[in-house]
């Protein structure tokens, strides 16, 4: 584990931040991940200032435009201009994928590092049904959710928290297991220190590459999956202006307007490309083998 | 080695029953009386009545489930509540239908995926290496709606030559689906290729990098038969479980890509039973999901076994 000689440098808090800092500073690929995503982020901020359209403002005589100086992207079947709706267009999933994110890979690290720690029956029963619901893939298991509790930004949130918790504990717990049996933390069991305070302050900073780098994937994947349930209709709702959506309604006019449908396309890909390397970047800074492990 | 497979056995059915116990309770959940929940406010006493005895309400949840795995063993899903067919022949009809697009897309995927992934290997940091692993970077980072999106513009409206969607239903003979298996077929490939092209590529770097292949080298082997008798069987090892992985997740891009197309197959059937609250197919296709997860696992560790002799004498798990 690389965290180990800069938790000595600092105290442990420290230590985490600046083990990410180091990994996203010395990896190119990390760099550039990270300003694409931040460039997402700015936009979709800035959004109501970059264009003079609203985003659900429908002009029914302008509808299904081409590609003109005054629609850069041309317009949809309602006469909405499309390059509005793109830019406005990574709000909800933004925030969805950040919040479901963290509060997955939050949630996932504190359990997979007790787990580890307490091992024992604790660590068999949560694996078994950590492996459970990975049997589910991820977007099944999102519809059942949806089905049971309705669509909704908050319950859209909790179940990609759901879904995601388990694939965190796996490969947190992991990575924990091969710092409980240091010398350290028997150490700190010796002192007779609080099972908690063992793994906020010897675990954690320990884990933190593997979490940044399953943060980062997680939320490229978190940002699949939410446009994937916005363009089958469980997401975002109309007329909110949402990527996987807008490729749902403007799909039917592929033929007129091709551009309504490839811009929204892009955006979404380019941020998620983002995430990927950021990913990639501070897996390879680390040596975290990215792919050798349990997936989506 | 028997008793190997017995135990990962007895493990993918503890995984199984506990993913349907799940589903099971996620579906119970639905606020307040799942059969006004169904069937909407306006739904008169009797109806509900009616839908309370078919879901067997009555009885406590616990009692539902266990009847619903005896059910199932047997093969018996119970009642569609949108058509009132058996969910067990419903599901068998669009299986077919999926088959056909997912068998076809794991052994495209499959060859696409190992040939690019020893070739970016084999050149690696070089400009084939930059434009596969450029390709399969991007190819992770779009969804399936939008892959399969893009085919239909590049396939369907620019060079017209496979149909955009699908107007047969789901008993239609093979022979009629045929023309429409392709581009549903190659998206969910180019969407399963992504992520084993890049393990199959580290992969590759790392064997020949080994002493072995060091060896066959020198002894004057020609590069050909150095990477298909000596590199590939080695390379393809460690990306078992990975392609196990994404062959399991398949079953959740088959949902997204079905819808595209509007193939009459387990993924569109699934989108219908959530519009239209379906709970018993809902169910069913979960825990079918979990079968195919738990059955590609089982192959992948069957499979490293038959690749690596070592596995096979210990009769030890190493996973």
């Amino acid at each position: 584990m690389t965290g180990s000689e800069l938790t000595v440098a600092g105290t442990p808090a420290q230590g985490t931040l600046r083990t990410v800092w180091a990994g996203i500073r010395s990896s190119r690929a990390a760099t550039i991940g990270l300003a694409i995503v931040a460039l997402h982020v700015l936009v979709a901020i800035a959004a109501p200032l970059l264009t003079s359209y609203a985003p659900t403002q429908s002009v029914p005589a302008e509808a299904l435009a081409g590609v003109s100086w005054d629609h850069l992207a041309g317009t949809d079947q309602y006469g909405r201009d499309v390059l509005t709706r793109v830019l406005h267009g990574g709000r909800f999933a933004l925030v969805v994928c950040a919040l479901s994110t963290v509060a997955a890979v939050g949630l996932g690290t504190v359990v997979g590092c007790f787990v580890a720690l307490r091992g024992g029956w604790a660590d068999n029963v949560v694996m078994r049904l950590v492996d459970s619901v990975l049997a589910v893939p991820a977007i099944l298991a999102l519809l059942v959710v949806v089905t049971a509790l309705g669509t909704g930004t908050w319950v859209v949130v909790a179940a990609i928290t759901i879904v995601y918790v388990p694939g965190v504990v796996r490969v947190v717990r992991a990575a924990a297991q091969s710092v409980v049996p240091l010398e350290y933390v028997t150490a700190a069991r010796a002192r007779g220190e609080r099972r908690w305070s063992i793994l906020r302050r010897e675990l954690l900073p320990n884990v933190a590459d593997v979490v940044a780098v399953e943060l980062a994937m997680r939320a490229s994947w978190a940002a699949l999956l939410v446009s994937s349930l916005s363009f089958l209709g469980f997401g975002a709702n109309p007329p909110t202006p949402d990527w996987g959506l807008m490729v749902a309604e403007n799909r039917t006019a592929l033929t007129v307007v091709p551009m309504a449908t490839l811009a929204p396309i892009v955006a979404l890909a380019t941020f998620v490309v983002g995430l990927n390397l950021a990913a990639d970047g501070l897996a390879k800074a680390w040596g975290i083998d990215r792919f050798r492990r349990d997936g989506r | 080695m028997t008793l190997f497979v017995a135990r990962r056995l007895g493990a993918m059915v503890l995984t199984v029953v506990l993913a349907s116990l799940l589903v099971f309770v996620a579906l119970q959940a639905l606020p307040g009386d799942v059969a006004t929940q169904i069937l909407g406010r306006d739904a008169t006493p009797e109806a509900v009545q009616v839908l309370r005895d078919q879901l067997g309400l009555d009885q406590p949840a616990w009692r539902r489930y266990l009847e619903w795995v005896g059910g199932a063993i047997q093969g018996d899903f119970g009642t569609s509540l949108a058509s009132g067919e058996a969910v067990g022949s419903e599901l068998a009809l669009h299986l077919r239908n999926t088959l056909l697009i997912a068998v076809l897309a794991i052994a495209g995927g499959l060859l696409f995926s190992l040939v690019l992934g020893v070739v970016a290997g084999l050149y690696r940091d070089r400009w084939p290496d930059h434009l596969i692993s450029g390709a399969s970077l991007v190819g992770m980072s779009v969804p399936e709606f939008v892959v399969a999106t893009v085919l239909v513009l590049l396939f369907s409206v620019t060079i017209p030559v496979f149909p955009a969607v699908v107007l047969d239903d789901a008993d239609a003979t093979v022979g009629q689906l045929l023309p429409a298996i392709w581009l549903p077929a190659l998206a969910l490939s180019i969407a399963l290729a992504a992520y084993v092209v890049r393990m199959m590529r580290a992969s590759v770097i790392d064997v020949m990098a080994s002493e072995y292949v060091q060896t066959a080298r020198l002894r004057g082997l020609g590069t050909g038969r150095v990477v298909l008798r000596h590199a590939l069987p080695n390379a393809v090892l460690p990306t078992l479980n990975v392609i196990a992985l994404n062959v399991a997740w398949l079953v959740g891009g088959v949902v997204v890509v079905e819808t595209v197309f509007n193939y009459p197959g387990i993924g569109t059937l699934m989108i219908d039973a959530v519009y239209d609250r379906d709970l018993p197919v809902l169910q069913a296709i979960a825990v079918l999901s979990a079968v195919v997860y738990a059955l590609c696992n089982l192959a992948a560790d069957v499979a490293a076994m038959g690749l690596n002799p070592r596995l096979r004498a210990g009769g030890r798990s190493t996973a």
